[in-house]
């Protein structure tokens, strides 16, 4: 008997099909074992595939198909924890209030949002941002000017296209002075697309 | 140069189908699952603490050895004494793979020797490695393969 016989008891295509099924079952283990700290999942949209990090403390990630899946969770596992694991029961919610959103049927988020990727500045004007209700905008100048700093819109500018939770933290209801879009990091295609589902373009 | 420890979800898919493939053999495909899960939470629990993301693969197998060495000492029918080779056979909880002659040969290797073949003859590793990956010197995991190799052949005579 040739000992590489043995091999053929686990073929390594069959390998690969079964442990797929066995891993996916590890994230919701990994949840009641309170071992999952961030939760990955793919929303569709309008926008394109959106991936979403849901950690026990709320929503602290979404990103555009855009920007590399590598990137994304290098800078996920630097900055909160490397247990990151794809989970649809940990994300469930978060995905049906986007899909919600998107369908139109929601005009607000009512999840918790997780703050940590957020700089105490960026905090600052995502707080400003986010009393920009659905469907109004504002302007950078008075986002600026709310924030106790009239003339840093640029940096007002700077901090929103540094939005780790865009759609959700809606920095995309800032708009240049005299009304021209000014500047998306998920770039101007999908900004317009965010502004004409709520209504707040006429095009 | 050590590397940064990747996310988890990366080093699960560089990883499933190769400790799979081990537990299918080393346990038996019914039990394959279970040791799985428990050899990647097992992991998960230790990975904030890993400063080091080199080899991963040999660490995440020799989490999977012992799993499996566990599983057998578990569901094994007898005590067994540490400090030596077992000589009962490790048990699958059922017998699997049906009346396939050399799966019924793999059921009766002592659990060590058949962990030590696996990694020798399914995963193609090195003693070196073998030694590493089983806690043991090269020459004892050079003399679990040789055992083990040896009563495969006479079971399947």
């Amino acid at each position: 008997m040739n000992p590489n016989e043995l091999k053929r008891l686990a073929p390594a295509p069959r390998a690969a099909a079964s442990s797929k099924l066995a891993a996916a079952g590890l994230s919701d283990a990994a949840a009641r074992g309170g071992l999952l700290d961030v939760a990955l999942a793919t929303v569709g949209s309008p926008l394109g595939d959106l991936l979403i990090a849901v950690t026990p403390r709320g929503l602290a990630r979404l990103a555009f198909d855009l920007e590399s899946r590598d990137d994304v969770l290098g800078e996920l596992a630097d900055r909160l924890s490397p247990r990151i694991l794809e989970s649809a029961a940990v994300t469930a919610d978060w995905r049906r209030e986007l899909e919600e959103y998107f369908d139109g049927q929601r005009i607000r988020f009512g999840l918790r949002v997780d703050r940590r990727l957020l700089s105490p500045f960026v905090r600052r004007v995502m707080d400003e941002t986010a009393r920009v209700p659905f469907g109004r905008t504002t302007t950078y100048g008075a986002v600026a000017g709310r924030i106790g700093h009239p003339r840093a819109a640029r940096a007002v500018g700077t901090a929103l296209g540094s939005n780790p939770i865009p759609v959700v933290l809606p920095c995309h209801r800032v708009l240049r002075a005299g009304g021209s879009l000014g500047g998306y990091a998920g770039g101007l295609d999908r900004k317009t697309i965010l502004l004409s589902l709520e209504g707040a373009l006429t095009l | 140069m050590e590397t940064s420890v990747p996310p988890f979800q990366d080093f699960l898919e560089a990883n499933r189908a190769m400790v799979h493939r081990f537990l299918t053999v080393a346990v038996g495909p019914l039990e394959a699952d279970d040791c799985f899960q428990e050899t990647f939470l097992s992991a998960l629990k230790a990975y904030p603490r890993l400063a080091n993301g080199d080899r991963l693969d040999r660490w995440v197998l020799r989490i999977a050895s012992r799993k499996a060495i566990d599983h057998h000492r578990i569901t094994g029918r007898r005590a067994v004494p540490t400090d030596r080779l077992p000589e009962r056979p490790a048990t699958d909880a059922e017998p699997s793979g049906g009346d396939d002659p050399l799966w019924t040969a793999v059921r009766n290797l002592p659990p060590r020797q058949r962990v030590a073949v696996v990694h020798r003859h399914v995963l193609d590793r090195s003693y070196e490695e073998i030694a590493e990956l089983m806690g043991t010197s090269q020459d004892a995991a050079r003399a679990s393969v040789h055992q083990g190799t040896k009563r495969l052949r006479e079971l399947m005579r």
